[in-house]
């Protein structure tokens, strides 16, 4: 039996389909899976994600702390509730963990991690916490719901205490806003827009059974891998992990460079991979063919070398196969995926795929 | 819980076949198999025309989630693949044991098919997959 979040018996109860992801038992799919994602794309959805990890970190020295374990820089964050989306690296610069982190105040931070990366994310916050004297506390107390959607702000803050969900409603694009022990941030992993909220534990069932009368479709973990995947957004596990720099996998943008004399872990580590030229790089991929790109198929590219896809799926939206994959640098926007033994030709674009609604490439 | 129609004979790997009044035999996957795999996006059914032999890999399936190949329960000649599932592969998650098959065969020998599992001891294979 795998762990189960504080939402398992509503999503057994409701007949969703159980798998294990991480050590999670996890709802895949309620019922038809490309429904749950049109919900999402059109109207609202909700998603249990009360398996990631929630860790608080406090201390005066807080801030310096984290501008050596993270490869943004959290001096970007000037606004209580302000959101940075970061790599944490190892010294030789693969991703250990990508992470949200809010700044709450001057001596508090707000980390939401992976639930398949907690246990060493933990362990390597603690290990160099001790230097800068911070303390490293993960909220086993709090359950978090992603509602995501055109309409989900909306349909969610008529559940939320009226100053609160005015307060909510007012936050802008990756700002997150406290009230006692619940955390609403404008966040998500779907391309749309909704929020994220973190909630007591035991409060998060009656919460899910409101929204749902609020009329907020149920969505799996498959929806939420199909809307991820169309909004360009990357996995860990399958699009970056310890063997891969931030450079090769589409993650440069979350890189600061400046100021100069910030040393975080791994800086050395792709600053030499920068000078002598990043040898890989992370696209996305649109197959012209009615078949469906999957992780770790072999590309080619013709005059130029191999890759692998990292994250293939069956595009709702656009109807057809759309997937990233890990090619050599030099590719340019044609290639052939190998599929059951046939090598099929795709196109080669910059994700996103889709945002708030709309197809961003052109096939 | 999935559907198994007492009438119909099923392959361990969640295929069903029918035996029809003119003697050839109508092919698809199970309720089961369809519940597990998802919404099929993309079907390839074989061709008429095409001899199969029982076990042959046949058709294709392919899901959200997954592709999964169709095995044919019996030797024979493929006499028509399900032309709908070009536009609509849904139908096999909607109907799976009607508007969902995904070929006829007319068999080269009937014992083939009455070889196969029938419907309690395909229901008797699901609990063994599962528990």
């Amino acid at each position: 039996m795998g762990l189960r979040t504080p939402l398992h018996d509503v999503h057994v109860a409701a007949g969703a389909r159980m798998v294990d992801f991480g050590g999670w038992d996890m709802p895949v799919n309620y019922g038809s899976q490309i429904e749950e994602h049109h919900a999402v794309r059109r109207d609202a959805g909700m998603f249990d994600v009360s398996h990631m990890c929630v860790v608080d970190l406090r201390g005066a020295r807080v801030r310096d702390f984290l501008r050596r374990l993270l490869a943004n820089d959290v001096a970007k964050l000037t606004q209580s509730g302000k959101a940075l989306y970061s790599c944490m690296l190892r010294e030789n610069g693969g991703v250990i963990d990508d992470l949200i982190v809010y700044y709450m105040d001057d001596q508090w931070y707000r980390m939401v991690v992976n639930a398949g990366t907690r246990d060493k994310d933990l362990e390597w916050l603690r290990a160099h916490a001790g230097g800068y004297e911070v303390s490293v506390e993960p909220r086993f107390d709090l359950a978090m719901i992603a509602v995501q959607g055109p309409s989900a702000r909306q349909r969610a803050a008529t559940l939320l205490e009226p100053a609160f969900a005015a307060r909510a409603l007012e936050l802008g694009n990756f700002f997150g806003a406290a009230h006692d022990t619940w955390f609403v941030a404008r966040t998500g992993y779907t391309g749309e827009d909704g929020w994220e909220i973190m909630l007591p534990a035991d409060r998060a069932a009656a919460f899910w059974a409101q929204l749902r009368e609020a009329g907020v479709q149920p969505c799996g973990l498959g929806a939420r891998d199909t809307l991820r995947l169309e909004a360009g957004m990357n996995l860990y596990g399958s699009d970056m992990d310890e063997t891969t720099s931030p450079l090769e996998s589409g993650l440069g943008w979350t890189i600061a460079w400046d100021p100069q004399d910030r040393d975080f872990i791994g800086r050395g580590a792709l600053a030499a991979q920068k000078a002598s030229g990043v040898p890989r790089k992370l696209v996305g991929l649109i197959l012209a063919d009615r078949a469906v790109l999957r992780s770790h198929q072999k590309v080619v590219v013709p005059a130029v070398g191999e890759g692998e896809v990292t994250s293939g799926t069956f595009s709702p939206t656009l109807e057809r196969s759309i997937g990233l994959a890990r090619v050599p640098s030099q590719t340019t926007d044609r290639c052939e995926v190998e599929i059951r033994g046939r090598l099929l030709p795709a196109t080669v674009v910059r994700p996103p795929f889709v945002r708030h609604g709309k197809i961003a490439v052109a096939p | 819980m999935s559907n198994v129609p007492a009438d119909l004979r099923f392959l361990k790997s969640h295929e069903w076949a029918r035996l029809e009044a003119d003697g050839t035999i109508t092919v698809g996957i199970s309720d089961h198999a369809q519940q597990a795999l998802g919404d099929l996006v993309f079907v390839e059914a074989p061709e008429a025309g095409r001899r199969v032999a029982a076990g042959e890999a046949c058709a294709v399936v392919e899901s959200v989630k997954a592709a999964s190949d169709v095995y044919s329960p019996v030797s024979g000649e493929v006499i028509a693949g399900n032309a709908d599932l070009g536009g609509q592969p849904e139908l096999i998650n909607q109907a799976p044991y009607g508007a969902g098959w995904i070929m006829r065969i007319r068999p080269d020998d009937k014992a083939q098919f009455a070889a196969l599992l029938d419907a309690k001891a395909y229901e008797a294979a699901l609990a063994a997959e599962t528990h």
